[in-house]
């Protein structure tokens, strides 16, 4: 599943390198052209950029920018709803997730997702919310299960305050541990590329905290696209922004370089505060 | 804030009306529901005292587990009933159970539209429909289809499997199976309505963790679907049964109101509305005290049934634990 695909170089991630950035840098996904239509209606239009493999992008634009609907492009959530239409390709390791005989299920299991509120699967235990994926991968050994369950809570730094009540019903932990074990469910299944639609707007400052913290970890075992609508948060935690305006890819770059030496004008009125 | 303001919100409220007006709504609201649950209470004591008489004369239990049931020596057990009551509603649940539960998955996640609210205004008719007319459907359409096929069975056992035929009885339509087929029908759009609705309340965000996990559809549905709708899903299936064991008039039509044990597969047999609504004009004296008191445990039976309607409610909701 990890091999790679030869891939034109972007042109970004040309002006990229040629801003000074590391040479190791490899897009594992990229957005050509892609626009979504809800009906009529263009949610988000025409958006081009780069997202590098073991890397933080952060999405970022005020409300109704496009960025939550942009995100759900990258792993074809909008087939689930009807009116929704996409246009243009994603490529995943050099492969379009739109191509014909795509089977957006494939898409979805090495493309996973984090929302906006935690929502584990209130009948199931933490241990089987865990494996939740890897039970419909069919894997029944118990061994193997074992094991992810205690990686991916690892990975999601929960482990230690669930290792001694891994039965316990999902629902009995707070609203922080809810998402990192969240997180820790789509860890599970080792996908690719990690979405993350707004982790932590339903959380308090300290639970945010822990899962801000956790983001420099992931970035090691996965790609992680993260929208949010706290500026302050995509600077702390990620290594490339693309900002949002009314639909429209407006600017992006590395997040130091986009938070201090922004391009476009837009994007220095809303980095600045003048309005978002 | 300047208090002339504050003055003048509170003209417009006579004393009177703020003296009284929340008390007189809470009052009136509070008689009502005494009223109802007085009601409730009330029946249920007048119907024990009107069948103490017979539950004197056999004692409860004897009344409870006797078997005859005989006007002319003015002997009364109530086993018969209770037995068909409670055969013909758990059957009629068993084979409604998957048919309602597949309507209300397909009206909800795989009908288009149109199709969805097309099948929810049929089954509000089918849950509308008086039980006379599923009873007129029942003994002129249904009892005849059921008596051709009882008849191939019953000849296929007479000559293969003869240790089977009295577990079948005799093949004449009218008898258990057409009234547990007709119950069956007739509470497939309880149920189906109740699971339809609790598997639409179901979360967009339950959906899209399971799909976001690489669900197909149906693991979406099994996985985050059903679990989450299942308390909705078994309350309706309780009301179905709740319906079914108080059905009278389509069951009496099509059962053969038979008290003689043991009950065959394809026999006649009788349930306690049956034996109400086949006796109450003549039944006098001890007669129509037994009758009460066939009442009064009907009574019990759905009483207990709703109590425990609502406490499965309750254990398997996911909604108390959001």
């Amino acid at each position: 599943m990890n091999e790679q695909r030869p891939l034109t170089v972007p042109p970004k991630l040309e002006a990229a390198r040629a801003g000074g950035l590391e040479a190791d840098l490899k897009p594992r996904m990229e957005a050509q052209g892609l626009t979504v239509y809800y009906g009529k209606k263009v949610g988000v239009g025409n958006v081009s950029m780069p997202i590098y493999a073991n890397r933080v992008t952060a999405l970022i634009g005020p409300s109704g920018c496009g960025k939550t609907t942009f995100l759900r492009a990258l792993n074809r959530m909008h087939d689930l709803t009807p009116v929704a239409r996409v246009e243009g390709k994603a490529l995943l390791d050099g492969q379009d997730i739109y191509a014909p005989g795509v089977d957006p299920v494939d898409v979805r299991r090495r493309i996973g997702m984090v929302f906006q509120k935690p929502n584990p699967f209130p009948t199931l235990t933490i241990y089987d919310n865990v494996i939740a994926g890897l039970k419909l991968l069919g894997v029944r050994r118990k061994n193997v299960l074992d094991e992810a369950v205690e990686r991916s809570l690892q990975q999601a730094a929960l482990w230690d305050e669930v290792k001694d009540r891994l039965r316990a019903p999902g629902m009995s932990l707070s609203g922080g541990q809810q998402q990192r074990l969240c997180i820790a469910r789509a860890l599970a299944v080792q996908p690719e590329v990690l979405l993350m639609d707004e982790p932590t707007s339903a959380l308090d400052p300290i639970s945010t905290q822990s899962i801000e913290d956790l983001m420099s970890e992931l970035k090691k075992h996965v790609t992680v696209v993260i929208v949010t609508h706290n500026m302050q948060q995509a600077a702390r935690v990620s290594d490339f922004t693309g900002y949002f305006l009314t639909g429209e890819l407006v600017e992006f770059g590395p997040t130091s370089q986009v938070f201090t030496m922004p391009k476009d004008p837009r994007t220095e009125a809303y980095i600045t505060g003048r309005f978002g | 804030m300047e208090p002339v303001q504050t003055r003048s919100i509170h003209v417009s409220q006579s004393p009177l009306y703020r003296a009284l007006g929340d008390r007189l709504f809470v009052g009136a609201i509070l008689v009502l529901c005494l009223l109802v649950i007085g009601i409730v209470l009330v029946m249920g004591w007048q119907l024990g005292s009107a069948g103490s008489e017979a539950l004197a004369a056999f004692g409860f239990w004897g009344f409870l587990s006797g078997s005859t049931w005989d006007p002319v020596q003015n002997i009364y057990g109530a086993w018969p009933f209770i037995l068909g009551t409670l055969l013909t509603s758990l059957g009629a649940l068993a084979l409604a159970f998957f048919p309602a539960l597949a309507v209300a998955i397909f009206a909800v996640e795989y009908a288009p539209r149109w199709l969805g609210s097309a099948l929810s205004y049929a089954l509000e008719l089918l849950a509308s429909l008086p039980s006379v007319i599923y009873g007129l459907w029942g003994l002129f359409v249904l009892v005849p289809a059921v008596r051709a096929v009882q008849e191939s069975v019953y000849f296929w056992a007479a000559d293969y499997a003869p240790f089977l035929l009295p577990l079948l009885g005799n093949p004449i339509g009218i008898g258990m199976t057409s009234a547990v087929l007709v119950l069956a029908v007739m509470i497939i759009p309880f149920a189906a309505t109740l699971a339809k609705d609790s598997i639409a309340l179901v979360p967009a965000a339950q959906r899209e963790a399971a799909y976001g996990l690489g669900a197909t559809k149906w693991e979406v549905i099994r996985l985050a679907i059903l679990p989450y709708a299942r308390g909705g899903i078994l309350a309706g299936v309780i009301l179905a049964l709740t319906r079914a064991l108080g059905e009278t008039m389509a069951v009496v039509m099509v059962i053969g109101n038979s008290n003689k044990l043991p009950f065959t597969l394809f026999g006649p047999a009788t349930t306690i509305p049956s034996a109400v609504i086949n006796e109450f004009g003549e039944a006098q004296g001890l007669q129509l005290s037994s009758l009460l008191a066939l009442g009064f445990i009907l009574f019990l039976i759905s009483g207990a049934l709703n109590l425990l309607a609502a406490w499965i409610v309750k254990r398997m909701s996911v909604e108390g634990r959001l």
